[in-house]
Parts: structure tokens; C-alpha cells; sequence
């Protein structure tokens, strides 16, 4: 990832820290001065020590769109997660169980490996997907009730919901 | 307020762990292991995301640390699921006979 | 009130739990037995949490967070490890 103004690796402590304080506030649930502190050193010495090792972490686009994107990525989420419970509580609880299993192939356009990571995780919780392989922009999906086996229209199915978003937020 | 936010936080707690219910049926009753996979991953991961919402409306001083404990649920419980998958199908686990396609194994065949 | 939709909710994770264990002891297939080892944990979390509200305890989340964070752990060594990887 190429940024804009401040240096790679620059770039890459300042996320890293920023994550590592947030989920140590978090953790602690208050803001104290001590715990400010402590915090702080601790997550920069981390931050300097391993700013490359999770470079994955820094492909989000700090730009507005990509938080907004983001906004619209959870919400869709969201939605998609409560549906993909219902959908399969209904297969769970019908006696004839009306599955109809397939491992299809599908195509993602996003190029970085946090957004194909996000897509993955994304297909996996909804309604009926599953990935089970990843091959560079080869998806292999297990899909509970096929409904679609050409590439064309399963890529349209499965992935295109999810991919509008996170091609903003990771590209 | 606060008996209705109690309420709301009951209910919520309730439903979630009805998903898990389901996804224990699921488990029981799916035919084969992608199948079961995705019983166990979905409900799991939306049933406990209710119940740490429920737990949030009852004691919302946790709030933050229910609200970590479901980012990292949200994180790690579908890669679980997928690295599990990705072993079965190496390990070549048996598919339902409803199975129909397998894009996946005809491709590694083409490549062997 | 809350507290009987507590003790319900408690009674349908029960109920979950023992399901999976049917799997956890039926198996077929090793993996099968992780996949069931998995949905234990995650419904564990939950109980957890109940047990956290029974007690009034915020202090109990902290092991549901470290117990996530091992099980995460746990089952994606295993996978590997079926696979030979190791």
C-alpha cells in the first residue's frame, strides 16, 4: 500500500499503536491517568518493534468514503448475518431437511489481503456460504442450498453484495 | 427506563441463546461436515453477539468489554470455520451423497 | 423477571451444549469432533457471561475474553495439525 504524505512505515506505528490503545482502553474501561500511561508505553514499544509484522492491518483507506463504506459494510453485515440464522434455523427445524450442498467457484476484483480476508469472513457468516479455498482471486464456496453454479451468477450472489463495500474501504 | 432496558436485555439474551439452539441441531442433524460447519459458525457467531448485546443492556457499565469480547468473536469465529473447512476438504472428508458439485476438488484435479 | 429470562436463556445454551456434545461423542471423523469442540467453546463464552450477570461479576469477562482467545487458538492448532502441517 502506497500512502499519501506520511511514510510507510511511520504510517504503520501510528495504526498500530492507535489499535493496540484502543483495545487496551477497552479492556480497562476507564480512563486513568495511570492507565493512560502504562498503556502508552507498552503500545509503542510493541508498535516500533513489530510495525511490519501486521502490515494487513494498515490496508484500510483512511479516507471519509472508506469510513462510510465501513458504516454501510456493517450495517449490510448485519442484516445479512440475522438473515443467514433465519434461512438455517428453517432448515434446521423443517423434518425433511432441504439441503442441497455444492462447492462452487467464484471471483473477487479486490486485490489486498485484508479485503479478501473481510470477503472470506463475510461470505462465511452469510446466508448459506461457506469458503473453503482461497486461490489469488479464486474463491471455492460450499453453499448449503446452491442456487447458482456458473461463476457469472454465483460471484453475482454471493460476493458482489459485500465486494461494493470493502472495494472502498481496502481496494 | 431502566426496567424496560432490563427487559429488552432479558430478551435479547434469550434469543441469542435460542440461535445456539439451533445451531446445536444443526450440528446434530446436518448430513455432512461442511454442512455442520456452517451450523456451528453462523449460529454461534449471532447467538453469542445477542447475548453479549443482552449483557450489555443489563450491566452497561461493561459495555466496552462486551463490545471486545464480540469484535474478536466476529474476527476469529468465521476463520475458524474456514480453516476448518480448507482441512477437511485436504484431508478429503466425505461429502453428503446430495452433493452435486465440487468445483474445488475437479480443479486440484485438473492441476495434478 | 430477569432473572427467569436469565435461567431461560441459560436452560437453551444448556440445551445447545448437550447437543453438541452428541457430535463431540458421535463423531464420526476427528474433525467432526473439532467442529463440535468449537461450538462448545463459543456457547461456554456464553455461559460465562450468564454466570457473569447471575453473580454480578464484571471480572468473570476477562476469562470469557482469554477463554475466546485460547479456544480461537486451540482449534485452529488442531486443524493444522490434522493436516499435517506440524
Amino acid at each position: 500500500m502506497i500512502s499519501k504524505g506520511i511514510s510507510g512505515k511511520g504510517r504503520n506505528t501510528a495504526i498500530m499503536f492507535a489499535t493496540l490503545m484502543l483495545f487496551w482502553l477497552m479492556l480497562n474501561g476507564k480512563l486513568e491517568a495511570d492507565i493512560l500511561i502504562v498503556g502508552a508505553l507498552v503500545a509503542l514499544v510493541i508498535a516500533v518493534l513489530y510495525r511490519d509484522g501486521l502490515s494487513f492491518f494498515t490496508e484500510f483507506r483512511f479516507t471519509p468514503a472508506a469510513f462510510i463504506a465501513g458504516f454501510g459494510y456493517y450495517g449490510y453485515f448485519f442484516k445479512e448475518l440475522f438473515k443467514s440464522n433465519i434461512k438455517l434455523a428453517a432448515i434446521v427445524l423443517s423434518p425433511s431437511l432441504p439441503v442441497k450442498p455444492a462447492i462452487v467457484k467464484v471471483r473477487t476484483k479486490l486485490k489486498t489481503r485484508m479485503g479478501r480476508l473481510m470477503l472470506a469472513n463475510s461470505i462465511t457468516l452469510t446466508p448459506g456460504t461457506l469458503t473453503v479455498e482461497m486461490e489469488g482471486e479464486w474463491l471455492y464456496v460450499h453453499w448449503v442450498r446452491m442456487e447458482a453454479d456458473a461463476i457469472e451468477e454465483a460471484t453475482a450472489r454471493i460476493v458482489s453484495g459485500f465486494e461494493s463495500y470493502l472495494e472502498v474501504m481496502y481496494g | 427506563m431502566g426496567l424496560i432496558l432490563d427487559i429488552i436485555g432479558g430478551l435479547l439474551l434469550v434469543g441469542g441463546a435460542s440461535f445456539l439452539l439451533f445451531g446445536g441441531l444443526g450440528l446434530v442433524r446436518m448430513p455432512d461436515i461442511y454442512n455442520r460447519i456452517q451450523a456451528g459458525a453462523k449460529t454461534t457467531t449471532l447467538g453469542t453477539l445477542l447475548t453479549l448485546a443482552g449483557a450489555a443492556c443489563l450491566q452497561p457499565a461493561w459495555g466496552w468489554k462486551l463490545l471486545l469480547i464480540g469484535v474478536f468473536l466476529i474476527f476469529t469465529n468465521p476463520v475458524s470455520a474456514q480453516v476448518l473447512a480448507n482441512t477437511a476438504h485436504r484431508r478429503g472428508a466425505e461429502k453428503s451423497p446430495l452433493t452435486k458439485i465440487d468445483r474445488l476438488a475437479e480443479d486440484q484435479e485438473g492441476k495434478a | 423477571m430477569v432473572e427467569i429470562l436469565i435461567m431461560l436463556a441459560a436452560g437453551l445454551a444448556g440445551a445447545a451444549f448437550l447437543l453438541a456434545l452428541v457430535r463431540f461423542i458421535r463423531g464420526p471423523s476427528r474433525l467432526d469432533r473439532v467442529v463440535a469442540f468449537d461450538v462448545l467453546t463459543v456457547i461456554a463464552i456464553t455461559f460465562i457471561v450468564l454466570a457473569a450477570l447471575v453473580e454480578n461479576r464484571g471480572i468473570y469477562l476477562d476469562a470469557a475474553l482469554v477463554y475466546a482467545l485460547l479456544s480461537f487458538l486451540g482449534v485452529i492448532s488442531i486443524a493444522r495439525y490434522l493436516e499435517g502441517r506440524f
